[in-house]
């Protein structure tokens, strides 16, 4: 399944079947680029009012701004009592954390799915499917418990100590497929040489799957770089604050009088997704096109 | 490591039965041990985070509880108040329906129709489909909400263009009619994910099928009725089950849009920011673990209907 997709995704489209004349190729292109101006024109709106002057920010419909300040970006950047480089920061090492704890923990339960044999494989398998279809609201008061008594509520460990239990089963679901597309031959040969199920991941699988690992890694830092929920219920002090919640508290503080610092800001928490998108397009595509997840 | 001492036992003990009890042992570990340990995390995980507490929470639903006191058992007293007591409950589940109506049909109708335009032969592909699925990555973030709340404020952008064709526009977010559009078009804004599915499906969908369907003569019109769409329907399926238990689970638009109240007059409640109010709000820990449990039933009841449902829509290959 996954390679059949991936490929048909990704390669250039088949030759033109000429299945629509000249006219109709115009009118398609018109509609299309209509639709792309109307997608972008907010973003593009933004960041061209994080530039402007101040007082030009609601005076004009247009993307270009008449003078290019930047002012707009220092007054953000200090506009609460904590500075925004607090708050990316705190983002950056959560979602590192994140990233780490996903591939290496659902890497593993992946490989065991995928390639070992044990009793209670095929209901272990289901029951982690199981778990992807549950919202997580069901557990959140009782973890809230859980973590308020451990004593880590306003601290990370919340937001990133689950990911290293393999709590976000759908990445071990997308490892699997991707383990079991890898030829079972190179595990038997290894194993004829004496590799125990240990050097097998560590040696092969791993260095083979290097396209999911990097899916799941990309996705991972795109979702908790967003995540707006799990760090305003875990994170009380600002000095903890990530990026979502100073933005949040930003506009609950100057909703009407600091626009320009606020889309400036703004502008800034978007950088690093964009940069994910800008190179590594195709395989956030294919992860899409393969598992069909949501974003 | 097991396997490693229980042999060292064994040859330590000299006992003639042991080896052959012992070497049953070391191949039970070899066969099933490593599998074990390859789950270790996940099982943690599984029993201490999602088990576990998802027991709690359906125990606690029974209970009042404000996290300072210990729980106290009432039975089904929170379920009784949800079911006829509670109006906030009844405008958030209706805000919720009424958010999944609009905003899922319109986004997969506009992915749908996007997917088309782009499959087989349109130049620039790539750059299309790239702009389209942009605003799917970045719509989950604070930001876009925020630039949200600008667009469709009273003096917001929106208003200002629809100023320059003489129309005086509302102040759409404070507006208890028009806020939930508000939502609605920050979702539909975000096709680009289901587009890149129904592409990756319409791809599926072998070109010999048509050439055969224009040779009889079928117009496009016809062709896509009769080929397309059936071929299309399990990738249609897939879409709006996982669409709408999306927007069942929503929650960071309106929480910003609304600065955190669900207003104006509760038009933006939607249940995860109702439930999210009286846990951390209110600190009805009790109330809000039967809210939880009540979702989960809407969301469960709802999957099942489509489930049932789909065998008389959805053309699956025999």
């Amino acid at each position: 399944m996954t390679d059949a997709t991936m490929s048909s995704v990704t390669a250039p489209p088949p030759v033109p079947t000429g299945r629509r004349g000249p006219v109709g190729s115009v009118l398609v292109h018109a509609a299309l680029i209509a639709a792309s101006i109307a997608m972008v024109y907010p973003l593009l709106w933004m960041i061209s009012a994080s530039v402007r002057p101040e007082d030009e920010i609601f005076a004009s419909t247009s993307l270009w701004p008449s003078s290019v300040d930047f002012s707009s970006y220092v007054r953000g950047w200090f506009g609460l009592d904590v500075s925004f480089g607090r708050f990316f920061w705190n983002s950056l090492v959560i979602a590192v954390l994140t990233v780490v704890g996903n591939v290496v923990a659902c890497s593993l339960a992946a490989y065991a799915f995928a390639r070992l044999r044990f009793a209670g494989r095929k209901f272990w398998f289901a029951i982690m499917l199981g778990t992807m279809m549950i919202p997580y609201h069901v557990t959140l008061i009782p973890q809230y418990v859980l973590f308020l008594d451990l004593g880590w509520v306003n601290t990370f460990l919340p937001l990133v100590v689950p990911k290293f239990l393999a709590s976000d089963a759908f990445f071990i679901f997308l490892m699997v497929q991707f383990f079991r597309g890898i030829p079972r031959e190179l595990d038997e040969a290894a194993m004829m040489d004496g590799c125990g199920a240990w050097r097998i991941y560590w040696k092969i699988m791993l260095p083979l799957s290097l396209p999911v690992l990097a899916t799941a890694a990309i996705f991972s830092f795109i979702w908790t770089w967003d995540d707006f929920f799990g760090p305003l219920i875990y994170l009380n002090d600002m000095n903890s604050y990530t990026i979502q919640l100073g933005l949040r508290t930003f506009v609950d503080s100057s909703s009407t009088s600091d626009w320009g610092g606020l889309f400036a800001m703004s502008t800034l928490s978007l950088v690093p997704v964009f940069f994910f998108f800008l190179f590594f397009q195709r395989l956030l595509i294919e992860g899409i096109a393969t598992t069909g997840m949501k974003r | 490591m097991a396997a490693v001492q229980d042999t060292a036992v064994a040859v330590g003990t000299g006992a003639s039965s042991r080896p052959a009890a012992q070497s049953r042992l070391a191949r039970i570990w070899a066969s099933h041990g490593a599998g074990y340990m390859f789950l270790l995390p996940w099982l943690i995980g599984f029993f201490g985070l999602t088990l576990g507490p998802a027991i709690a929470s359906l125990y606690l639903s029974f209970t009042n509880f404000d996290l300072i006191r210990a729980p106290e058992w009432i039975g089904t007293a929170n379920y009784a108040r949800i079911a006829t007591a509670d109006p906030k409950f009844a405008a958030a589940v209706k805000v919720t329906f009424l958010y999944v109506v609009l905003s899922v049909p319109f986004k997969l109708a506009f992915a749908l129709l996007v997917a088309i335009l782009l499959d087989r032969g349109v130049r620039g592909l790539t750059v299309y489909r790239a702009i389209f699925y942009l605003p799917s990555l970045l719509g989950g973030s604070v930001a876009i909400a925020v630039l949200w709340r600008q667009l469709f404020a009273g003096d917001g952008l929106i208003n200002s263009l629809l100023a320059q064709f003489g129309i005086e526009g509302p102040s759409w977010i404070s507006h208890p009619d028009y806020s939930i559009w508000t939502l609605v078009v920050l979702s539909v804004w975000q096709f680009g994910s289901p587009m890149i599915i129904f592409l990756a499906g319409l791809r599926q969908v072998p070109t010999d099928m048509y050439e055969a369907a224009s040779l009889d003569g079928a117009s496009k019109f016809r062709q896509f009725y009769k080929i397309t769409l059936p071929l299309l329907t399990p990738v249609i399926f897939f879409n709006a089950v996982v669409q709408t238990i999306d927007a069942f689970k929503a929650f960071t638009p309106a929480f910003i849009i609304s600065g955190g109240t669900g207003g104006p007059i509760n038009s933006t409640l939607f249940y995860t920011l109702y439930l999210y109010q009286e846990a951390f709000g209110n600190f009805r820990m009790g109330y809000a673990s039967a809210l939880a449990w009540i979702l989960v039933l809407i969301i469960g009841l709802f999957t099942a209907f489509s489930f049932l449902t789909s065998r008389y829509w959805v053309h699956y290959d025999d």
